[in-house]
C-alpha cells in the first residue's frame, strides 16, 4: 500500500509547520501555484508506521550477511552517525566563514592528510560526491595536465576489459574515446596488448588493483612503466582499496591519480543507493588541477582554498564542499581505527575471503580464477551447473534471499559466465561465512535434485520474482492521481 | 580489535582451511619492496569514549551564530521523526536495490518519492536523485542536449541570475563535451532575467540556433523570473526550458509543468534543483540530493536511476529498478552518464518530511519564509545606509547593497551572533558592497529584531577603515 492510499482529505502534521499560512500578497497571480500540489494527507503516525514498515522490507548489513561483491558491505558502526550528526556540524551553513567554521574544516584537513598517507598520494580533495564523480575528477585532471603542457593530441584512455561501467562512460564525459585492454585467463592485464595499445594518442589507464576479478594486478610495475613512458598517466580505480590498506599504497605503485569511495573502505553507509564519496588524490605533479574546495592550514587556522588559490583547477564539482557527512563519518571511522586497524582492515578482509574461496572449493564449486590469492573477494562461476541442471546465477542469487543472506554480485564482471561476485569483509564472523557457505551448497544440491525451488524463488520475502519486462514497457514511474 | 570479530582460535583454523601459515601469506602475490612499511601520519585507534570527545570538541568550535545565510542552503525545520526513521539500519545499511525483492522498502519509498517530486513540480517525470542542485544543472544541460535534436550548435543560454557556483559546476562537468554555456546579463532594475535579454542573446549567436536556456525560480537574488513569456518565446524557438527550482517554494510558485501562457501551456521541458529544503540539514553543505524531473517524451534521455511499479508471478504489486539500459552498468561507454548512485538515504529523509508536511504544512512553511523576509528587509531598509539592489519583489531572498564594506558589516555582524548574509562582491562587483539576506521559518520575530537591532549598531559605526583588515 502506497502512503498516498493512506491519505484522507484534510489531514495533516499540523505541530510541524506554522500555523496559518501568511499572505503572498504582493506575489503576481501569474506567477502563484493555481492548486495543491497532491502530496499525502497523512498524520506523523501514519507516515512513521508506513515508513518504519517499509523499512522491514529491506536486506541490509545490520540485519543480514551481505557479502555483495565490489561493494564492501561492511559494519557502518554506529557512532559515526550519532557523532556526525552532533548540531555544531547539522547546524553549519556551508557559507558560515571560514572562522565560524573551524571544527569542521579541521576535521576535512586531518581526513585529507590521512588519506595522503594512507594511499601514497601528494594531495587530496574531498569534493567528488560518488566514485564516479571521483572517476571524473581524476580524467578531468589528466585532461588538464596534458593539455597545460601543450600536450592535446592524448584523447585516448585505456581502460581493461573487466572494468567497472564507470570507467568507460566517465572517459567518454571528460571527451575521451575508449580503447579496452583485454584480461588474461589468470586475471592480469594483457601486458602485450597493452604495449601495442599505447602511443602519443595516450592519455592514460585507468586500472582497479586488485582487479573487479578479486586478484591482484602482479605486473603493476610493468604496466606503469609502459604506461608513463608513453606519456600517459596511471588512474587507480579505488574500488577494492579495503583489500589492501595499509598493505601497499597506490602512490607506490605507480599510479598518479586515484578515487577512493570513502562509502566502501571507510565505511560510511551505503544508505539503499547513496550518498557516496569519490574524494580524490593525487601525485605532485597533478597537485594544481585538484577540484575545489580543498582545505589547508595557514597559521594553525584553517581556511578552503578557493579558485583565486587555484587557478589552474578543473573547477567545482558540487555546490558547496561534497558531502560533508559522509566526509565526518569517514572521518570519525578512521580516527577509530588509527593507523593499526587500517593493516588490520585488508588483512581480515582477505582473510576471510580466502577463507570462504577455501570452503567453495572444498565443497565442489568452480571458482573462475583457480590457484591464485583472493584479494578481499573471489568469483564463483555456476556455468557447470547452468548447463547440467538448467539453473542460472540469478537463481542461486534468488534461492540465497530465502535462506535469509543478500546474494552476492551476479553477472559483474561482464567476462565470467553465470558468476557470483563474493566479498565478505572483515567485520564478518566464522559463522556468518560458514552459515553462507552451507546455504550455498545446500542450494546445489536442490539445483542437482530439485532445480524447480531455485526457479520459484523467493518464496519467502515480500514479493516474488518482478516482471521487469512489464516495469520497462508498461511505465509506471510515479502514482497516477 | 575495532569491527573485526576473530579470535585467535579461530584466525589458525581459518589459516589452516586455507593452507598457509599466517595471514601475511595471503599477501605473498604483492611484490615485497612495495609493500608500505608504517603509516607514519594516521594516528593510533581510539576508543568510541575519546573519538566521542574530539568530536563533541570539533562541534563546539563551530559557530551557533543566528542564520540569515541562504544562497542555495537553507536552514528549516525538520520533524524529528524525520531522521530517527532515516537513521534505521534498514535503510541506512542497505545498499542499492539490485535484488529488487530483497529491497522492496527502498524501491517503493522510491517510487513514493518519484510521485510527490512530480506532484510539485507538475512534471511528468522524476528520476530518484542526483548528487545536488548544481550537479542536477549540468545533467540537466547534458540531457537538453541529447533530447533536443532538431538543434545542432550545443549552445545554453544562462542568465547570470542563475546561482553562480551551479554555473561554475555546470560549467565544470559540461566543458568536455564541446558545450557552450552563453551567460544572459540580468536587467539591472528589476534583478531579473528578461525576455528581451534573452532574445538578444540568441540572435547574437550565428544563425540564432540555441538548444536550451536556464531559468531558475526564485533566481539567486530572491527575486521572480517572468516565467511563463520567456517558456512561451523559448518553445516558438525550438529551445528546450531547463527550470531550476527550490522545492519548498514552488509549493506556492507555479510548478515548472505549467509555465508558459495559458493557452501555449507546455511548461519547462527539465526540471532541475536542490532538494535539500525537504528535510535535509545544512551540515556545512551536504549531503544534499538533487532532483530531476522532465517531460514523459525525454525519460529515456534521463540520467541516473528510476523506479518502477510493476507486479510479481503471482500478480502482486512490486516495484523494480527500470529503464537500467541507459546505464553505465549495461550501456557503459554510450550511457546516458556515467552517474552510478543517487542521494538514496537523503531521498528517504525528504520522502518521510513531504509525507509528514503534506501540502498544507510545506505551503505554510514557504509562506511563512516570505513574510519573515519581507519584515526583515522593510526593517534593515530604514536603516541609514541600506537599501534594496531591485525594485522587484523577492521571495525569501533579498540583495541590500550597504554603505559600509559588505565583509566587514558581516564580520562585525558575527561578532555579535548574527550570520548575516552572503557577500556577493566576488560574484557580483558591479552591485558594489551588495549581501544576500535570507530568512525561513525558523526565524522568529524576536531572532529578526536581534538582526536588526546589530544591523543598527554595525551601521552605525564606522566601518571603513577596518574594511583593509578584511580578507576577501
Amino acid at each position: 500500500m502506497l502512503i498516498f492510499e493512506h491519505s484522507s482529505k484534510g489531514r495533516t502534521g499540523a505541530p510541524q509547520a506554522p500555523r496559518e499560512k501568511a499572505s503572498l500578497n504582493g506575489i503576481d497571480d501569474s506567477l502563484l501555484r493555481k492548486t495543491s500540489a497532491l502530496l499525502p494527507e497523512v498524520s506523523e503516525l501514519q507516515a512513521v508506521r508506513h515508513y518504519t514498515r517499509l523499512s522491514r522490507k529491506n536486506f541490509s548489513i545490520d540485519t543480514e550477511f551481505y557479502p555483495l561483491g565490489s561493494c564492501t558491505m561492511k559494519y557502518n558502526p554506529r557512532a559515526c552517525n550519532s557523532l556526525a550528526m552532533l548540531p555544531g556540524f547539522l547546524n553549519a551553513h556551508p557559507l558560515t566563514p571560514d572562522a565560524q567554521n573551524q571544527g569542521f574544516l579541521a576535521c576535512m584537513h586531518d581526513l585529507q592528510s590521512m588519506l595522503c598517507e594512507v594511499t601514497g598520494m601528494a594531495a587530496f580533495s574531498l569534493a567528488p560526491m560518488a566514485g564516479a564523480q571521483g572517476e571524473f575528477a581524476g580524467v578531468a585532471m589528466i585532461e588538464a595536465y596534458h593539455k597545460s603542457r601543450g600536450d592535446e593530441a592524448r584523447k585516448e584512455i585505456l581502460v581493461p576489459d573487466a572494468a567497472h561501467g564507470t570507467n568507460p562512460a566517465t572517459a567518454v564525459m571528460c571527451g575521451f574515446s575508449v580503447r579496452e585492454i583485454p584480461t588474461l585467463d589468470n586475471g592480469d592485464v594483457d601486458l602485450d596488448a597493452l604495449t601495442q595499445a599505447v602511443g602519443p594518442q595516450t592519455a592514460g589507464l585507468m586500472l582497479t588493483n586488485p582487479s573487479t576479478l578479486g586478484v591482484f594486478e602482479r605486473n603493476i610495475e610493468a604496466i606503469a612503466k609502459v604506461v608513463h613512458e608513453a606519456g600517459g598517466l596511471l588512474y587507480y580505480d579505488g574500488a577494492n582499496l579495503n583489500a589492501i590498506l595499509g598493505k601497499i599504497r597506490p602512490g607506490d605503485m605507480g599510479f598518479d591519480v586515484i578515487h577512493s569511495n570513502l562509502h566502501k573502505t571507510f565505511s560510511t553507509p551505503h544508505g539503499g543507493g547513496g550518498p557516496g564519496s569519490g574524494a580524490v588524490g593525487v601525485a605532485e605533479r597533478l597537485k594544481p588541477f585538484l577540484p575545489l574546495p580543498v582545505v589547508t592550514r595557514e597559521n594553525d587556522r584553517y581556511r578552503y582554498l578557493t579558485a583565486k588559490d587555484c587557478p589552474q583547477s578543473i573547477g567545482r564539482l558540487s555546490a558547496f564542499m561534497g558531502n560533508p557527512g559522509v566526509l565526518l563519518r569517514a572521518y570519525i571511522y578512521m580516527r577509530f581505527l588509527g593507523r593499526e586497524g587500517m593493516v588490520r582492515v585488508a588483512e581480515f578482509a582477505t582473510l576471510n575471503a580466502n577463507y570462504m574461496m577455501a570452503e567453495a572449493k572444498r565443497r565442489g564449486f568452480t571458482l573462475a580464477i583457480d590457484n591464485r590469492r583472493a584479494s578481499h573477494e573471489f568469483i564463483i562461476t555456476l556455468k557447470n551447473e547452468a548447463r547440467e541442471f538448467h539453473v542460472s546465477a540469478m537463481d542461486f542469487a534468488k534461492r540465497l534471499l530465502d535462506l535469509g543472506y543478500h546474494a552476492p554480485t551476479t553477472y559483474f564482471p561482464l567476462l565470467v559466465p553465470e558468476c557470483l561476485l563474493i566479498e565478505p569483509t572483515e567485520t564478518e564472523a566464522r559463522e556468518a561465512l560458514d552459515g553462507f557457505m552451507d546455504a550455498l551448497q545446500q542450494i546445489k544440491q536442490e539445483a542437482e535434485t530439485n532445480p524447480e525451488i531455485l526457479h520459484a524463488a523467493p518464496q519467502t520475502l515480500p514479493v516474488k520474482r518482478l516482471d521487469e519486462v512489464r516495469a520497462a514497457k508498461q511505465l509506471d514511474l510515479a502514482f497516477a492521481r | 580489535m575495532p569491527f573485526i570479530p576473530h579470535t585467535d582460535n579461530e584466525i589458525t583454523q581459518m589459516l589452516e582451511t586455507i593452507g598457509v601459515d599466517s595471514i601475511d601469506d595471503l599477501f605473498d602475490e604483492i611484490p615485497a619492496h612495495l609493500r608500505t612499511a608504517v603509516l607514519d601520519a594516521i594516528p593510533t585507534g581510539m576508543t568510541e569514549m575519546e573519538v566521542s570527545r574530539l568530536m563533541q570538541q570539533r562541534a563546539a568550535q563551530n559557530s551557533s551564530a543566528l542564520c540569515f545565510i541562504g544562497a542555495g542552503a537553507y536552514d528549516h525545520h525538520i520533524p524529528a521523526a524525520v531522521w530517527e526513521i532515516t537513521t534505521r539500519g534498514e535503510f541506512y545499511s542497505a545498499y542499492t536495490p539490485y535484488q529488487a525483492e530483497a529491497s522492496q522498502g527502498t524501491l517503493q519509498l522510491t517510487y513514493e518519492y518519484q510521485s510527490m517530486m512530480t506532484a510539485l513540480t507538475a512534471m511528468d517525470v522524476s528520476n530518484a536523485s542526483m548528487y545536488d542542485g548544481a550537479s542536477s544543472l549540468a545533467e540537466a544541460i547534458l540531457m537538453a542536449v541529447r533530447a533536443n535534436r532538431k538543434s545542432k550548435s550545443r549552445k545554453i543560454l544562462v542568465p547570470t541570475t542563475v546561482n553562480p557556483v551551479y554555473r561554475k559546476t555546470a560549467h565544470t562537468i559540461v566543458k568536455g563535451q564541446n558545450i557552450e554555456l552563453i551567460e544572459v546579463p540580468y536587467d539591472e532594475t528589476s534583478g531579473t532575467a528578461t525576455l528581451a535579454q534573452f532574445k538578444q542573446q540568441a540572435e547574437a549567436q550565428q544563425g540564432g540556433d540555441i538548444t536550451a536556456l536556464v531559468l531558475q525560480q526564485p533566481n539567486f537574488f530572491g527575486t521572480l523570473e517572468a516565467v511563463d513569456e520567456i517558456t512561451d518565446w523559448a518553445h516558438e524557438n525550438n529551445i528546450l526550458v531547463i527550470a531550476v527550482i527550490n522545492p519548498l517554494t514552488v509549493a506556492v510558485l507555479k510548478p515548472p509543468g505549467e509555465w508558459g501562457s495559458d493557452e501555449k501551456i507546455r511548461g519547462a521541458d527539465i526540471a532541475c534543483g536542490d532538494g535539500q529544503p525537504l528535510g535535509a540539514p545544512m551540515s556545512a553543505g551536504g549531503p544534499y540530493y538533487g532532483l530531476l524531473c522532465c517531460r514523459q517524451a525525454l525519460v529515456r534521455q534521463m540520467p541516473g536511476r528510476i523506479v518502477g511499479r510493476t507486479v510479481d508471478l503471482d500478480g502482486r504489486e512490486g516495484f523494480v529498478l527500470t529503464l537500467q539500459a541507459r546505464e553505465q552498468h549495461i550501456r557503459r561507454s554510450k550511457a546516458t552518464s556515467n552517474i552510478c548512485t543517487n542521494q538514496g538515504l537523503v531521498v528517504t529523509a525528504s520522502t518521510i518530511y513531504m509525507s509528514i508536511m503534506g501540502a498544507q504544512g510545506l505551503e505554510n512553511t514557504a509562506a511563512a519564509c516570505f513574510a519573515n523576509n519581507n519584515t526583515l528587509v522593510e526593517k534593515l531598509t530604514t536603516i541609514a545606509g541600506i537599501k534594496k539592489a531591485f525594485n522587484s519583489r523577492c521571495f525569501h531572498e533579498t540583495v541590500l547593497q550597504l554603505e559600509q564594506p559588505a565583509a566587514a558589516v558581516l564580520k562585525a555582524l558575527v561578532e555579535k551572533g548574527i550570520l548575516g548574509g552572503y557577500d556577493l562582491s566576488d560574484d557580483y562587483p558591479e552591485l558594489g558592497s551588495a549581501i544576500l539576506v535570507c530568512t525561513t521559518e525558523m526565524r522568529s520575530a524576536d531572532d529578526i529584531d536581534a538582526y536588526v537591532s546589530a544591523m543598527q549598531q554595525v551601521m552605525a559605526t564606522g566601518l571603513a577603515g577596518e574594511a583593509e583588515a578584511v580578507p576577501c
